[in-house]
């Protein structure tokens, strides 16, 4: 067994072989059907469910199982206002996801505060508990951004490399 | 019942204490936290029939901190405003909870967000905010530092 | 044949077990914390926690002129923004007494029923899906109905949830030209919609047997504890303030007020569902009594109310919406308190479950119909 060359890749093709590497493989699997948690805060959760529903349907991406236990999923939307109170569950329920994992931030509350950052009572941001990988901006965002942010979500993960030198830039 | 006949009865029964006012068309009582359970049991009782108590709240003024109530009555359709005010050294009154069972979520809240002192409550402790938080957020002089 | 093994010699040893149906939970609509004591599979005591989501409104509002509040008044009750923005521009319109033109009245009176109407048939939808019956497919059907509400909205203030569509002396904007017409197509078609869904909800046998005698509170217990919306009128006292206190013009409007008389949850989603009916009524009238005219009263570029204090309240989607502000002569209020439906209409829920089994706790807490950013405002 040798390496495969290139023209010899076009022939395999065209006998229906495709040849990747297990990377890959596996990146396209995972960004293909994120199963986000079931986690709904505030007004974004609402936007969220309409995302879910059929006019704007996130199933046919593969994205509508959306799990009720953090141990069978694996994307957080962490939608809505963070509180002081609700600040350590939500680092829990990050913390029982197995990997790989992912965080989108969705609506202006959970990226830095929102209308509310000045209160006594509100996290300024959820990236300050939980590493994030999307921010979908919005007040709330509309359905149709948050699908945008899952693929950008889904061009990340297939593409490894490349994600990791947009954060260093 | 027309506002006339609800503040002679209220006069009748207060017996020259208190203040009784009009605004915006809705009669309203100032009392002190001496009166307050009297007045209240005769406010449920059938004589006025204010069975309904749709909002508890307090203020903090600059002299003093005043506990608010607003009353409905379903049979009699009259309003009432009772207004009690306390001493922002000892800011403690009675608790309605046992005429009103609304109260109880009411006043702990109260309690939570001033620092209100509701004597008689069964359970008076936070309720909005975590157990641990310090200080009560929306008296005047609460300081915290913005997070912006 | 099976021993009893609960003869003297074998007698089974219980013990009581907490259990915790957390923050994060698809059943509790929201970040709400029930903590239960169970005995076997049957309730002993329950205590719920909230404040999961508190934001501190209240202390927000101090630092904010009046005008601004009301984006504030959208995120407390995000699922009828309508009916929160109302009920507070109404309240700092009692503190200045102007009048409102004619042209605004009618629109916020369909703004406002056309909100009760989105805001039910979620209501509906997710309830029937929490209980578990045909699960998803009626919540679809819910949701279809509610996004042409939202277009019809989003037609008049450009924005989906969060609309600040009502001022402080008016609305703010006229309504766009196709409004009307698009208006009258989604009322033609709406009936034979929720016809279809609420057949299979609500004559749902196992649906019914579920429900009904779950959750019962006597007129007198809801009167005391401060219960309001529709889960009062279930409970057989008509208290409607549209019809109690009118605010606005509701006055003008002919419409009934549905009443049930036994208090438990089925008797409180069947209001919520002849609710429904009665608002696409009204909004009719209000079509055809359309006057011409400006939309908004002359205002001050600065709005300063006079010192005072006030309190008004409307009938909410959920129930009597209160608000409470201090004035002392400044553009910014002194003190606003917000008197919650979703917080008042929580506190009877513990002593209710007593004596329930665990599956009714989920019954009970939906039928009661909260949103948590009014909770905890």
């Amino acid at each position: 067994m040798g390496q495969i060359k290139n023209h010899e890749v076009e022939e395999l093709v065209q006998n229906g072989i495709v040849v990747t590497s297990v990377e890959k493989v596996l990146n396209w699997g995972r960004g293909n059907s994120l199963w986000p948690v079931l986690f709904g805060l505030a007004c974004c959760a609402i936007e969220m469910m309409a995302a879910g529903g059929s006019r704007f349907d996130l199933a046919r991406f593969g994205y509508e199982i959306f799990r009720p236990s953090p141990r069978q999923a694996d994307l957080l939307i962490v939608s809505g206002t963070v509180t002081d109170k609700m600040a350590p569950l939500v680092k829990r329920i990050y913390e029982q996801m197995p990997e790989p994992k992912y965080v989108i931030a969705m609506g202006s509350c959970a990226i830095s505060g929102g209308p509310f950052v000045d209160s006594y009572n509100v996290v300024p941001g959820v990236d300050t508990i939980i590493p994030v990988d999307v921010y979908v901006p919005g007040c709330p965002p509309r359905p149709e951004a948050l699908i945008d942010g899952m693929l950008q979500l889904k061009k990340k993960i297939n593409n490894p490399n490349v994600a990791r030198l947009m954060e260093n830039v | 019942m027309s506002n006339d006949k609800l503040k002679d009865m209220l006069v009748a029964d207060l017996g020259g204490k208190g203040e009784i006012t009009e605004f915006l068309s809705e009669v309203v009582v100032t009392i002190t936290s001496k009166e307050l359970l009297d007045l209240a049991n005769k406010l449920k009782s059938d004589k006025y029939d204010f069975d309904f108590l749709v909002n508890l709240t307090a203020v903090d003024f600059e002299e003093n901190f005043t506990v608010v109530y607003n009353f409905r009555s379903l049979s009699n359709k009259t309003k009432l405003v009772l207004r009690v005010v306390i001493s922002k050294e000892e800011p403690s009154l009675p608790s309605v909870i046992g005429i009103w069972k609304t109260a109880d979520w009411q006043e702990r809240e109260v309690f939570d967000l001033l620092g209100i002192i509701f004597t008689g409550h069964p359970e008076l402790h936070r309720i909005l905010l975590a157990d641990d938080f310090e200080g009560y957020p929306l008296r005047k002089d609460y300081k915290f530092d913005s997070r912006r | 044949m099976c021993k009893d093994m609960t003869t003297k010699e074998h007698t089974l040893k219980t013990q009581e077990f907490t259990l915790n149906i957390g923050p994060q939970h698809p059943s509790t609509h929201g970040v709400f914390r029930l903590v239960l004591t169970l005995d076997g599979e049957t309730i002993t005591k329950a205590e719920s926690v909230v404040g999961y989501l508190h934001r501190g409104i209240e202390k927000l509002a101090e630092a904010r002129t009046y005008t601004q509040v009301i984006t504030y008044t959208d995120r407390m009750d995000y699922l009828s923004a309508m009916l929160t923005n109302l009920g507070y521009v109404q309240t700092v319109e009692k503190l200045i007494e102007i009048k409102v033109p004619e042209r605004a009245e009618y629109i916020r009176i369909i703004m406002a029923e056309l909100q009760r109407m989105a805001s039910h048939m979620v209501a509906i939808g997710s309830y029937v899906q929490d209980v578990g019956i045909t699960g998803t497919s009626i919540f679809m059907y819910n949701l279809i109905d509610r996004e042409k509400i939202l277009d019809l909205f989003e037609m008049v203030s450009g924005s989906r949830l969060t609309y600040s569509y009502m001022r402080i002396g008016g609305v703010a904007d006229d309504l766009p030209l196709e409004f009307i017409p698009a208006l009258e197509k989604f009322l033609d078609e709406v009936p034979a919609s929720i016809e279809q869904y609420w057949a299979l909800s609500s004559k749902n046998e196992i649906f019914q047997s579920r429900l009904r005698g779950v959750g019962v509170i006597s007129a007198e217990d809801a009167i005391n504890y401060g219960f309001s919306g529709p889960n009062l009128r279930g409970s057989g006292v008509d208290y409607d303030l549209r019809k109690a206190e009118p605010y606005g013009i509701y006055d003008r409007f002919d419409f009934n007020v549905p009443v049930l008389e036994n208090g438990d949850s089925l008797d409180r989603f069947l209001c919520r569902g002849a609710e429904l009916e009665q608002s696409i009524k009204i909004i009719r009238q209000a079509i055809k009594d359309l006057p011409e005219g400006e939309v908004i009263a002359k205002m001050p570029k600065v709005i300063k109310p006079p010192k005072g204090e006030v309190y008004h309240q409307i009938e909410s989607s959920r129930g009597i919406l209160g608000y409470y502000i201090v004035s002392d002569g400044s553009s910014k209020p002194y003190r606003m308190h917000v008197r919650r439906p979703s917080f008042i209409n929580l506190i009877p829920m513990d002593e209710m479950l007593v004596g329930l089994k665990l599956a009714d706790a989920i019954t009970v807490l939906g039928s009661i119909d909260i949103v948590l950013g009014e909770v905890d405002g």
